[in-house]
């Protein structure tokens, strides 16, 4: 499990325009060229002192992959992240608000506890 | 030494400055209302004449990720440049840039350590809506320097509820013992009930109008033996998941000092999430 990836994912992906709209055209390709090139990269740190062992589980990459929020959530996703950026892909296509309600009904099914975002 | 001339605990709400500007077709039917509770708001630091805003936030995954998350930190810069990119796309939200306090900066974080709150700092800190919202209701003439403060309210593990109070208490007594003739203000803005990006979200009120309730009733009572026996980081998870964000509201509760009653009160239902405004002051509002 490597919630912190994930979360590390949709930060990095929410806070550049152009990765958002990689995103939303090409979720797979974007996922797989992100865990390639960007997945160990330390933030603050120069690019040749990466990590080396950061990597999504199946689960993970597929979840994201596909765009599946819902499983995200069920990965401890850290939903601000995922609502922040699904929002920024898709609201778009929506009426006023109706894509975050939409975004919420769809999880109705979690009752609390909710899924442990800690990393 | 420096006088406490306000202290002030809000929601911070970043659609209030696209709401607040809209107009014709996009001007929602609860904007008129809401612009003139938070004029009213604003009077009351107005009236308390500061010059100098000590503002407590919490960054959202902007400035501050998971690879290095402090649980309370200070800045201590001479500017701090405001909002993200994805805050202007979300909310509309302006860039800004405010002055720095960096003395009361450097007092903060030297009488914080000596009193036991080992807090980190930042000499190159961008600010988010957590801290620019309030200056948009409170002081949109953004001309009054600030410090910073940041509380973890976002990435667990989080600090205990208890800290935040204890922390609110001993920035008060920081302020107090600061070797300035200027006038303090101390702004800190948190949640009510809210989720996001949960089942809950954007209901046509807070996800808990009881909690909503409770804990105004606490805030403005300052009923912190209550608040504190009731609240726990496991019980705010149950009035949604983002309600974390209520304990810079104790932090505050605690700015103001237990049993102090608020001298201005008041809040707002909207869809999503009330509003709630709190003002006290401590040596009387005509100082």
């Amino acid at each position: 499990m490597s919630k912190y990836l994930v979360d590390k994912f949709l930060y990095t992906v929410d806070r550049d325009p152009e990765l958002v709209e990689r995103y939303r055209e090409d979720p797979r390709g974007t996922v797989t060229w992100w865990e390639a090139e960007c997945a160990n990269s330390v933030l603050n740190c120069h690019a040749g002192e990466a990590s080396t062992w950061l990597r999504f589980t199946d689960e993970e990459r597929e979840a994201l992959a596909a765009h599946d929020h819902v499983a995200l959530f069920s990965l401890g996703a850290h939903p601000f992240l995922t609502l922040t950026l699904f929002i920024a892909m898709f609201e778009r296509d929506h009426g006023p608000l109706e894509y975050q309600k939409a975004f919420g009904a769809r999880l109705a099914h979690f009752e609390m506890p909710y899924p442990d975002i800690a990393t | 030494m420096a006088t406490v001339v306000a202290v002030i605990a809000s929601t911070h709400h970043p659609f209030y400055y696209k709401a607040s500007t809209a107009t014709g077709e996009d001007r929602r039917p609860f904007a008129d209302e809401w612009v003139r509770k938070i004029t009213a708001f604003r009077e009351t630091l107005t009236r308390a004449r500061p010059d100098v805003l000590v503002m407590v936030g919490s960054d959202h995954f902007h400035q501050l990720w998971l690879d290095n998350m402090p649980q309370f930190l200070v800045g201590k810069a001479p500017f701090y440049d405001a909002n993200f990119y994805n805050e202007e796309r979300e909310f509309g939200l302006p860039r800004m840039l405010l002055k720095g306090q960096e003395d009361l900066s450097a007092h903060i974080l030297r009488a914080g350590l000596d009193e036991g709150f080992d807090l980190a700092f930042s000499n190159e800190l961008r600010i988010d809506h957590s801290i620019t919202c309030p200056i948009i209701t409170l002081r949109p003439e953004a001309d009054l320097p600030i410090v910073p403060i940041y509380t973890n309210i976002f990435a667990p593990p989080l600090p205990q509820p208890k800290r935040f109070v204890q922390l609110g208490q001993t920035i008060r007594d920081i302020v107090e013992s600061w070797p300035s003739h200027l006038r303090v203000a101390v702004i800190g803005t948190g949640h009510l009930s809210l989720e996001l990006g949960g089942p809950r979200q954007f209901g046509p009120h807070g996800p808990d109008p009881d909690f909503d309730r409770k804990a105004v009733e606490w805030i403005a009572t300052g009923d912190l033996e209550r608040c504190l026996a009731e609240v726990t980081l496991d019980s705010l998870h149950s009035p949604g998941n983002a309600t974390h964000g209520f304990m810079d509201f104790m932090l505050m509760m605690g700015v103001a000092g237990a049993g102090q009653k608020a001298d201005y009160v008041d809040s707002l239902d909207l869809f999503h999430t009330m509003e709630a405004y709190f003002t006290w002051y401590p040596n009387g509002v005509h100082q």
